[in-house]
């Protein structure tokens, strides 16, 4: 068969079955007793080795360019000049105020019309019929095999015969077609939207979009929280493509990263410093977020 | 069916004026045809426009002189071909993506099935742990890549200074290649194990209990448990994991891009890949049609690679459970086969009978 070679991410969720994995979870799974110390150790250092790296940019963003050449160890408490380097970097040539809000638009963007677009699809492929379902399902899933980055160059030919180049909506419609997403949601709903609602809600006389609308959205929220964190956190971190596309004119925030490295590469206080700003708003997210993106994770198991 | 319809909708309440029966039934067929169609379509169109056509467009590029500024030029066939291939800058680059690729996927995958294993266990403050495992992903790589330079800075860097206080000698993490790969695979580490791990925990989820409490009565250990079991179960994700990597991996550019502050991959090109390789020629050296001919090389080089790691990867993470025969007796049987077949049996039987797999 040709089936491709992606695992099937199959929903095993609506709120029973939710119930139910809280339970397994909560009895002992996998051993027959808590584990011993050395698991806590071991996670203890991931979880250092994943703060700190973070931890030393802030030590350096709060340094004067002078203390940092004096003392390649820092100490281990953050100076007292953030602040003037916040200022400085703000008042840099690079506009940063500016890459923030490119940074910020972009991402909102593509992760709204990524949700929206995908559960639709989404939608059509789990509960709605018609002909050439399967395969153009299968397609779908296909492309996600196919590495898009490799089309750099005739995607920047074509954006700049649209007069896009240096524009964010060339940085945004690209990553609106997300394979991934329309194959996430249709997983999903699969899943978690009975197809005795869409037949209750047909049969009241409400048209597809009434339902897609107020039926399918409701039903979909916890999948669709989940594709939309990744899909800003994606376009958030991106850098390949927006430096082709944007050059230096327009830049979003890892785009002006480059710039301030290349720009004042002794200064490396301002650096690091631009590093946190780039770094805060999506570290503010996950704190909030967190949780339900794990959470989100586990509900999605591909299972095995 | 034409009144219920009617009846349908005052019971709803939300429909327009009420239009003429058969109308709305006329409607409401339509509505149920191209709906479908209509849902499914903004992806496709999407992905046709930038996905599907510059795949295509870029073999057309390709095979043509192309300026960045002066756009297309004579058709010159299989020429930007040859001249790639005539570079020794583009094995270099061949030989560092490779290097980098492997630096960074196998270690990574296999620490994530570690932890991940760990994080399966009934541990407390369970959510804690994994959003700090979870935590570098959000951290963009381009932040990443500028505080790792920092911290292996070859002179006055963090961990030469710390190694410096062991007595050790400061290494060239920017001036030699294989420093230089180390650290840009461990970049690469740093963002993606916790994710793979979180992957790889949400299958291990979906392992039923029943198999470990078979395997605790066989009075298997926790090790034996880990490759026996979970290992075994999850393998349709390991594949998963394993093929994601590949194709992300070997098109790796932000890291090595911002490693140091040329961005060209090193004063020697001791660290420059494939994908930076496509932007120099098309970007810097504005030749369009050569960086397509690299574009195409590095897709088949990926699709090779594909395939050679997902083979790869079935065979390790068999359903049929080769770690389960005892090492005496697998020993016995590899000395058996020696000589008449190749491979061992325990590993060859096993594909086709999981989701996932297509052979």
């Amino acid at each position: 068969m040709s089936r491709p070679s992606v695992p099937y991410i199959e929903q095993t969720s609506g709120r029973g079955a939710a119930r139910a994995a809280r339970r397994r979870r909560g009895r002992d799974h996998g051993a027959a007793r808590r584990p011993g110390r050395m698991t806590y150790v071991v996670l203890t250092v991931v979880a250092l080795i994943s703060i700190f790296p973070l931890y030393y940019a802030l030590l350096l963003a709060s340094s004067t360019s002078a203390e940092v050449a004096q003392h390649p160890i820092p100490s281990l408490i953050p100076g007292g000049h953030l602040g003037d380097n916040l200022v400085r970097v703000f008042e840099s040539d690079i506009d940063l105020p500016r890459a923030v809000w490119n940074s910020v638009f972009v991402s909102v963007t593509t992760a709204l019309a990524v949700v929206f677009l995908s559960t639709l699809a989404g939608f059509a492929f789990a509960k709605l019929r018609f002909k050439g379902r399967a395969g153009l399902l299968a397609f779908v899933v296909a492309t996600m095999a196919v590495p898009t980055q490799l089309g750099v160059v005739p995607l920047f030919i074509v954006m700049r015969e649209l007069g896009l180049t240096g524009s964010l909506w060339a940085v945004i419609i690209p990553g609106l077609a997300s394979a991934f997403g329309v194959f996430w949601m249709t997983q999903y709903l699969q899943a978690a939207l009975p197809y005795e609602l869409v037949e209750a809600a047909r049969i009241d006389g409400a048209t597809t979009f009434r339902i897609f609308r107020s039926i399918v959205l409701p039903a979909a929220r916890p999948a669709l929280a989940m594709l939309g964190l990744f899909t800003f956190i994606g376009a958030w971190t991106n850098f390949f493509w927006p430096s082709i596309v944007l050059g230096t004119t327009n830049p979003t925030l890892p785009v002006a990263l480059q710039l301030l490295q290349t720009g004042f590469f002794k200064d490396i206080p301002l650096i690091m410093t631009g590093v946190l700003v780039s770094v805060v708003p999506l570290l503010t997210l996950f704190v909030i977020l967190g949780k339900q993106l794990v959470a989100g994770v586990m509900q999605g198991a591909i299972k095995g | 069916m034409a009144h219920p319809a009617a009846s349908a909708s005052t019971r709803t309440g939300a429909s327009p004026p009420q239009p003429p029966a058969s109308w709305r039934q006329r409607l409401g067929r339509w509505d149920m045809k191209a709906s479908p169609y209509a849902y499914i379509s903004p992806f496709f169109i999407l992905f046709g426009l930038v996905g599907l056509f510059p795949l295509l467009y870029t073999a057309y590029v390709s095979l043509h002189d192309w300026d960045l500024i002066g756009g297309q030029g004579d058709f010159v066939g299989l020429d930007n071909f040859t001249f790639v291939l005539d570079q020794p800058v583009f094995w270099d680059s061949l030989g560092n993506t490779v290097s980098i690729f492997l630096l960074s996927t196998v270690p990574q995958i296999v620490i994530a099935l570690v932890l991940a294993s760990l994080l399966h266990a009934n541990i407390r403050a369970r959510t804690f742990w994994r959003m700090g495992v979870l935590l570098p992903y959000v951290i963009a790589p381009v932040a990443v890549s500028l505080i790792f330079s920092r911290m292996f800075a070859d002179q006055s860097g963090l961990v030469n200074a710390v190694l410096g206080h062991l007595g050790v000698d400061p290494i060239g993490w920017h001036r030699d290649s294989m420093p230089a790969h180390i650290v840009i695979a461990n970049m690469v580490n740093f963002r993606w194990t916790g994710f793979n791990t979180l992957v790889l925990l949400a299958a291990m989820q979906a392992i039923s209990r029943d198999l470990y409490e078979a395997a605790i009565l066989d009075s298997a250990g926790r090790m034996r448990q880990f490759f026996s079991v979970t290992v075994p179960s999850v393998r349709p994700t390991i594949i998963f994991v394993v093929i994601t990597s590949t194709i992300g991996g070997l098109q790796i550019f932000d890291e090595p891009r911002l490693y140091d502050t040329q961005g060209l991959g090193g004063s020697s090109g001791q660290w420059k890949t494939i994908t930076l390789y496509l932007y120099e020629l098309g970007w810097n050296q504005q030749r369009l049609g050569r960086a397509a001919a690299v574009a195409w090389l590095l897709f088949l080089l990926i699709i090779v690679f594909a395939l050679v790691s997902n083979w790869l990867s079935r065979r390790i993470a068999s359903g049929d459970d080769p770690v389960a025969v005892p090492r005496k007796a697998r020993r016995a049987a590899r000395r058996d086969a020696s000589g008449s077949a190749a491979g061992t049996p325990a590993f060859s039987a096993s594909s086709g009978d999981t989701p996932g797999s297509n052979t």
